[in-house]
């Protein structure tokens, strides 16, 4: 991307200034050759966000924005409802709530050793994944209404992992105001049986190794050291999320003229937050939200029970679960004014800073961990929140690596059985449903993660913590 | 001239590259065997057409007189039906019905061992969204799939 165009308040901040529709300026976060080798198409997408109606301050990029639907993926944009602020399922994704959680061992790397292959396949026929693949738990109606209403609390209500996991949850494991009777019959018929489904495309379950510690105060605040074995679970609300962001697009598409809103883009589609549909949407994605936490609690239950059975014993407690494609209503301050908000992270993290009463009283005085996954074989991130992110963007950060190079063009590149041999002599144990799918998964079709989490420390929005690397790779 | 020149279309699939995600597009002589061959598209995106048999039979039905939200709605109740009924398709029928579509899907359920899937779509989407005649007659039914 030619960066002439932008304006440079800071090292890291590339600014488009308010022209023509737009109401806001939009703002990319990076280091410079990260912005030079974006996309224009994304620069253009930000733009197309900050027309929209009731926009606060700006329309952001994340470092490891690309190409999306109507927002870019990496997209941050904040809406006030009481100045017609509108909500978008583009804005959201059909993948609601998608994120991921880790999970602390207790062991170090040399206490795999042996283990490695036997954790590996116990972990792959425990937790279901790849296309066509069944959970075990099959919910009737009444069920369904509860899971969506009560998320992980339900999910450990029903057995599945305990209380003090809920703690280690945004929200606390629940979406509060999700309306259950707004989600669709062809939406619950399609998660009937994916409760507890890891899914497949770049979704995985890893174990890894911290190989290396960027901040040792916050790593011991967040219980982490050097060689230490995390599992991380990145999946989201599977079909049901899927049917929901699919169908309301459409009823978006379709209603926009009705509320005089011009998009410059049809998949920008939305709806006034204040209006029928725009209530509707938000009862029925904070109902997916239920549902994503509510499925990765569940598998992160059927990976105890696994684990259990190679390292008898192990726990397996939660160290933390983000969800990183969500729309929430949450208070900023904007220009010395507190405001409630509606804040799409599509593709972004929320990273709140130090201090901050949503953070569970174990991180409170550090900042919420960041977990940002990397593509398969490749370094994953823990990273802090921070007091000034809330100065950027309404204290968000990237989520992941970012795609470089489409499927198909993966998929004549390589060969799922060379990739699953070449991370073989680098000790990485891979257990995949598809070999079509880990090719086009190969590591390098995406962006360089490191570099990636680099930008976000730089700019500010969070602080490198700690760098791992995975061990075992479990995809769908 | 027209139903002359058009019926010499080989009728064809074929995927167009999107950053994260995949494009399928269906070319045809006529609107009906373009929408057929973006089905086909979208079964390639998961495995091999021709490893998939045709061998049950699904009916669909889409309501709507605006060719793109149809080509939409096929694509995606295709996905659903995938998604419930966990099968794959590798035959289908098109016909338009004035105030709609009537649409077949013939597959069999998903065998990984035979399949290999290489991922799951989520849904349609209306990025590239396209259902046009091109200067030479061919039908064009296109859209970006979210994977």
């Amino acid at each position: 991307m030619d960066i002439a165009r932008f304006t440079r308040p800071s090292a890291s901040e590339w600014q488009i200034p308010a022209t023509g529709r737009m109401r806001v300026p939009a703002i990319l976060y990076g280091d410079e050759d990260l912005i030079r080798g974006l996309d224009d198409k994304v620069a253009e997408q930000a733009m197309n966000v900050a027309t929209l109606p009731g926009i606060v301050k700006a329309s952001y990029a994340m470092p490891d924005a690309h190409w999306g639907y109507g927002f870019p993926i990496g997209g941050v944009a904040a809406f006030d409802e009481a100045e017609g602020g509108v909500i978008s399922a583009g804005g959201v994704g059909f993948d609601i709530s998608c994120g991921v959680r880790a999970l602390y061992t207790g062991l170090k790397t040399h206490d795999l050793e042996g283990r490695r292959e036997a954790l590996a396949t116990a972990l792959y026929h425990a937790i279901p994944a790849g296309l066509g693949s069944t959970g075990h738990i099959h919910l009737n109606a009444r069920q369904m209404d509860e899971m969506l209403a009560g998320g992980a609390q339900w999910a450990v209500a029903q057995g599945y992992g305990n209380e003090a996991d809920l703690e280690r949850v945004e929200e606390r494991g629940r979406m509060p105001g999700a309306d259950p009777a707004k989600v669709s019959q062809h939406a619950r018929k399609r998660q009937q049986d994916e409760m507890g489904t890891l899914g497949s495309g770049n979704h995985y379950l890893e174990v890894q190794r911290v190989a290396e510690i960027f901040d040792e105060d916050i790593a011991h605040r967040y219980g982490i050291q050097e060689d230490d074995v995390l599992i991380s679970i990145h999946c989201g609300s599977r079909g049901l999320g899927h049917q929901i962001g699919m169908e309301f697009l459409k009823r978006m598409v379709l209603a926009a003229p009705g509320f005089g809103i011009e998009l410059p883009d049809r998949e920008l589609a939305c709806a006034p937050i204040r209006s029928d549909l725009g209530r509707d949407y938000l009862g029925a994605m904070r109902a997916a939200i239920n549902c994503a936490l509510a499925n990765r609690q569940i598998i992160t239950h059927l990976a105890r029970q696994a684990a259990q059975e190679v390292i008898p014993g192990i726990t397996l407690p939660l160290f933390y679960d983000v969800s990183h494609n969500t729309c929430k209503e949450e208070t900023h301050i904007v220009d010395g004014r507190e405001r409630r908000l509606f804040v799409h992270r599509k593709g972004a993290t929320r990273a709140l800073g130090p201090g901050h009463e949503a953070l569970p009283a174990a991180f409170r005085e550090v900042g919420q961990p960041v977990l940002v996954g990397g593509s398969m074989g490749t370094s994953s991130h823990i990273l802090a929140g921070t007091r000034e992110s809330a100065h950027h963007a309404f204290s968000s950060a990237c989520h992941g690596a970012g795609r470089a190079m489409s499927r198909s063009a993966a998929k004549k590149r390589w060969r799922g059985r060379d990739i699953v041999e070449e991370l073989g002599r680098r000790g990485i144990v891979i257990r995949g449903h598809s070999l079509r799918g880990i090719a086009e998964e190969a590591p390098l079709a995406y962006k360089d993660v490191d570099q990636v989490v680099d930008s976000t420390d730089h700019a500010g929005l969070a602080r490198k913590v700690a760098r791992l690397e995975p061990l075992i790779c479990i995809k769908g | 001239m027209g139903m002359g020149a058009t019926t010499k279309i080989t009728p064809r699939w074929e995927h167009f590259s999107h950053e994260s995600d995949i494009g399928i597009r269906g070319l045809a002589g006529t609107l009906e065997e373009a929408f057929v061959q973006a089905a086909l598209g979208l079964t390639a995106v998961i495995t091999g057409v021709a490893d998939v048999s045709p061998r049950e039979r699904i009916g669909i039905e889409c309501a709507g007189d605006d060719s793109e939200i149809l080509l939409l709605d096929w694509i995606n109740a295709l996905i659903y039906e995938m998604a419930t009924r966990k099968m794959l398709f590798s035959r289908f029928s098109v016909t338009f019905t004035g105030d709609g579509l009537q649409g077949e899907a013939w597959g069999e359920p998903i065998d990984a061992a035979k399949h290999h899937p290489a991922v799951e779509i989520k849904g349609a989407t209306f990025t590239e969204l396209k259902v046009c005649r091109d200067k030479q007659g061919t039908w064009v039914a296109q859209c970006v799939v979210d994977v």
